[in-house]
């Protein structure tokens, strides 16, 4: 708590225009699946405009933190919002593996006549349980033909992602010491580790689509694997965005040593998708 | 802040700015502008509670339409097709639009103000959360006019009525639900980084009005859980949309996870509807008892003890959906420890009033129906917990009565109750004792009318959420309909109230009550739209 009168930010467009942003991309993306392609090109407005408005008010933010408005109250504040924010991701993440948990442990085998539900069996008495699922318990779902070995791609993708969060760390204790250099180009390797990534992530996609029969469609292993790498790999995406802003940033001299949250801020958020990360390894790949 | 960068200017404000609900027109953006702009946590705070009472108005007016068709039995007013459109939106309404948005905009209004803070932490990302409100309502309430009609599966969405057989409408329905999702997220973010960073200098954790606590453990619930239902309705979505088969069996999915993940969202979300109903209450019965409140370090670890619970008794719900006899008995037990806290609480509430100096006011009325009223609630939970006795129970109208008796005059008694409270701190008057005394007894006469007799009728075996309905249970239903007609009238005196209160009325002082001892009882009535720009002198109390 600060000594001193409080810093109250000005009024500021960018919020109300922003939820108008993501009421206008919601209702074009719900339009787009419920009544077809109309709703496209209100999707994308939506999407762009998400993004101009994100822009722009981080822009407004930098250029108050660089004008010296904000006070070490704000940078608190600051600080518990991200940690926060990144609490409710942490969440959103624990609901899909309780799913692939619950799934593995009781759902299937339960179908399988084992348990304490056991006669859940009756529906299809053919049914085997398995994990992966390759065969589906009703014959009008086809499951993959074949699944991914873990040592293969994805061991490459841990260590890649892995391997960032150490860049990452190096760029930052780099910034620490106010070698700027170093922190540039320790997180211009990260981003690229990070773009690494996602292109394996999605040539894995393609391999998972075109040759391994494991799709949306293909029963509940195919509907866990892309929910989960799904949403990871989305956040690797924006995590990426994120470290790309942050590298601007770093090359035009924003952070000091001892001030430098939005960097940190991008860190956190990168060691925790890294760590969602460890988690789909272990539970979707390896186990 | 680094040492390269220039000196910290002193804070600026457009305006010095003087008058608060009632005398606004002084602030930079005029007209609309302003409130679509606004930072302030106390005008974004009347955004949240004007926004809430539409949603009251509006769901009140889906209740209306239930209670019309259950007059009588047989089929009068309404299509089948239709009722269910009116229960589940009814529900969703009630739930996130109504009585959410209204403890996100009394904490808005009073936590800043309890704890000595000038704004709320993030003040623009508060702007957001609020704004995403209406375009997300606006959003479901389209659903109505959309082919094939509104969601009909309930509030709680179960699949696969909420999949395989839900209107094309789903689709929209699930978007509008991620907007208000995330907008309550960003919301309690807020609350607790301005809770955990904001204090007046000296003012501790056990300092804070319990208003403020329990809406810290409540922030945490929602930032807990929240997410947990994007990712249940994002499943949905894609389950209705891309063919995965998370709640379909055929694909080695299961439609019983959809309800694990709904309740493990859904039983910390009723907990974020009645723990700041609690602080509301503990702050009001001292004020007019007269008497610091009994066992203050008490009430805190028995919220923070419910708040944990919450998320260890989710499958209560599903008792009857073929659940393994050890989870029958786990979440059985589990549900009755929730007795031990919360008995702790009524056990303080009534203890702070023993041998208290007490008045009734209208907000101590409403408070003291409200422990009263939501014991009721209490212990019918505490028979539903009885896994064999819920079989009976389940999907009955005991069901029905026990968490509207806890919604009602539980938590919407508590709002009216903080909003009475407060209104002589917003406006600078008043409310208009007669009339204000006129809607508590038309409320509480109305809200007993209309879910008494519930207990009875679902006792006596009568489902819920169905239009028609068998010939003895014709006297019950009558009287409902007759108690929810005379409650649902009753709160349009309510509105005339606030809105006279606005205008004028008899003006408060500082301290507009005699026993009210908190931070905010310290800046003028009407509070000033800028307070505490710098941080007050804060004695702490013994508790």
């Amino acid at each position: 708590m600060s000594g001193g009168s409080y810093y109250v930010p000005a009024s500021s467009k960018w919020p109300a225009l922003a939820s108008l942003a993501m009421g206008a991309m919601m209702a074009g993306t719900g339009t787009l699946l419920v009544h077809g392609i109309a709703g496209l090109p209100v999707m994308v407005v939506g999407l762009l405009a998400i993004l101009a408005v994100m822009t722009l008010w981080f822009r407004d933010v930098i250029h108050e933190s660089r004008s010296g408005l904000y006070d070490a109250q704000m940078d608190r504040s600051f600080r518990w919002g991200m940690g926060w924010f990144i609490f409710s991701e942490v969440m959103f993440f624990a609901a899909f593996f309780g799913t692939l948990f619950y799934v593995r442990t009781f759902a299937l085998p339960w179908l399988d006549g084992e348990g304490a539900k056991g006669v859940a069996a009756l529906l299809w008495p053919d049914f085997t349980a398995s994990w992966p699922l390759m065969n589906p318990p009703d014959a009008s779902i086809e499951g993959p033909h074949e699944t991914f070995s873990p040592w293969h791609l994805p061991l490459v993708n841990t260590l890649i992602l892995v391997t960032s969060s150490i860049t990452l760390t190096v760029a930052h204790e780099g910034l620490k010491e106010g070698y700027r250099d170093t922190a540039r180009h320790w997180l211009l390797g990260t981003v690229l580790l990070g773009l690494c990534f996602i292109t394996i992530q999605g040539f894995e996609y393609y391999e998972a689509y075109s040759h391994y029969g494991i799709t949306l469609q293909a029963g509940i292993y195919g509907a866990t694997f892309f929910l989960l790498t799904g949403f990871h790999g989305l956040h690797v995406i924006i995590g990426t965005i994120i470290l790309i802003s942050i590298l601007a940033r770093v090359q035009r001299g924003h952070f000091s040593r001892d001030d430098h949250f939005g960097f940190e801020a991008a860190a956190w958020y990168w060691h925790f998708v890294d760590v969602v990360w460890i988690g789909l390894f272990t539970f979707v790949y390896v186990f | 802040m680094a040492s390269h960068l220039p000196p910290k200017p002193i804070a600026q404000y457009e305006e010095t700015a003087s008058g608060g609900l009632a005398a606004g027109a002084q602030h930079a953006p005029r007209g609309l502008m302003r409130w679509l702009l606004t930072t302030n946590h106390k005008e974004i705070g009347t955004l949240y509670l004007i926004f809430s009472l539409t949603m009251f108005f509006i769901g009140g007016i889906f209740a209306m339409v239930i209670r019309a068709e259950l007059f009588q039995p047989g089929l009068q007013l309404v299509q089948p097709e239709f009722f269910n459109q009116m229960t589940t939106m009814h529900g969703l309404i009630m739930v996130f639009g109504a009585v959410m948005p209204a403890f996100v905009g009394l904490a808005n209004w009073m936590v800043p103000l309890q704890i000595g803070a000038p704004d709320m932490a993030l003040p623009r990302l508060n702007n957001f959360s609020f704004w995403l409100l209406p375009v997300a309502f606006l959003m479901l309430l389209s659903t109505l006019v959309m082919p094939g009609g509104a969601p009909n599966f309930g509030w709680t969405f179960y699949a696969p009525l909420s999949t395989t057989y839900a209107p094309p409408s789903t689709t929209f329905f699930i978007f509008s639900l991620h907007l208000a999702g995330i907008s309550s997220i960003l919301g309690a973010i807020n609350i607790i980084a301005t809770i955990l960073n904001l204090r007046a200098p000296g003012m501790r954790l056990m300092d804070m009005p319990l208003f403020v606590w329990t809406w810290l453990i409540t922030a945490f619930l929602l930032i807990a859980v929240m997410p947990v239902l994007a990712g249940v309705i994002t499943m949905m979505l894609l389950d209705i949309n891309f063919g995965t088969s998370f709640f379909n069996a055929a694909g080695g999915g299961d439609p019983v996870l959809f309800q694990h993940l709904f309740w493990f969202f859904g039983h910390p979300e009723v907990y974020i509807m009645i723990l700041p109903a609690f602080g509301i209450v503990s702050v009001i019965i001292p004020t007019f008892a007269r008497k610091r409140l009994f066992g203050y370090a008490s009430m805190v670890y028995a919220t923070a003890s419910i708040a944990i619970l919450s998320f260890l008794v989710w499958a209560h719900h599903m008792f009857v959906v073929g659940l393994p006899l050890v989870a029958e008995l786990f979440f059985m037990y589990s549900t009755m420890l929730i007795a031990v806290p919360t008995g702790v609480k009524v056990f303080n509430w009534i203890t702070t009033l023993f041998r208290g100096s007490i008045s009734f006011e209208p907000p101590m009325l409403f408070a003291l129906a409200f422990v009263v009223l939501f014991t009721i609630g209490g212990f019918s939970g505490l028979m539903l917990a009885i896994s064999p006795a819920d079989f009976q129970y389940h999907d009955t109208y005991f069901v029905v009565a026990h968490f509207h008796y806890v919604l009602v005059p539980g938590a919407v008694f508590a709002i009216m109750a903080g909003v009475y409270y407060w209104l002589p701190k917003w406006t600078g008057h008043y409310p208009h004792l007669r009339l204000s005394q006129w809607h508590f007894w038309l409320s509480v006469i109305g809200v007993n009318l209309t879910f008494f007799p519930m207990h009875f009728a679902g006792l006596a075996g009568m489902p819920r959420r169905i239009p028609d309905y068998a010939l003895q249970f014709a006297d019950f239903n009558m009287v409902t309909s007759l108690g929810a007609f005379l409650f649902g009238a009753s709160q349009l005196l309510f509105v005339w109230v606030v809105i006279k209160c606005v205008r004028g009325g008899e003006k408060a002082p500082a301290r507009a009550w005699e026993g009210a001892e908190d931070l905010e009882w310290s800046v003028p009535s009407p509070a000033p739209l800028h307070t505490f720009e710098t941080p007050p002198d804060f004695q702490p109390q013994q508790h």
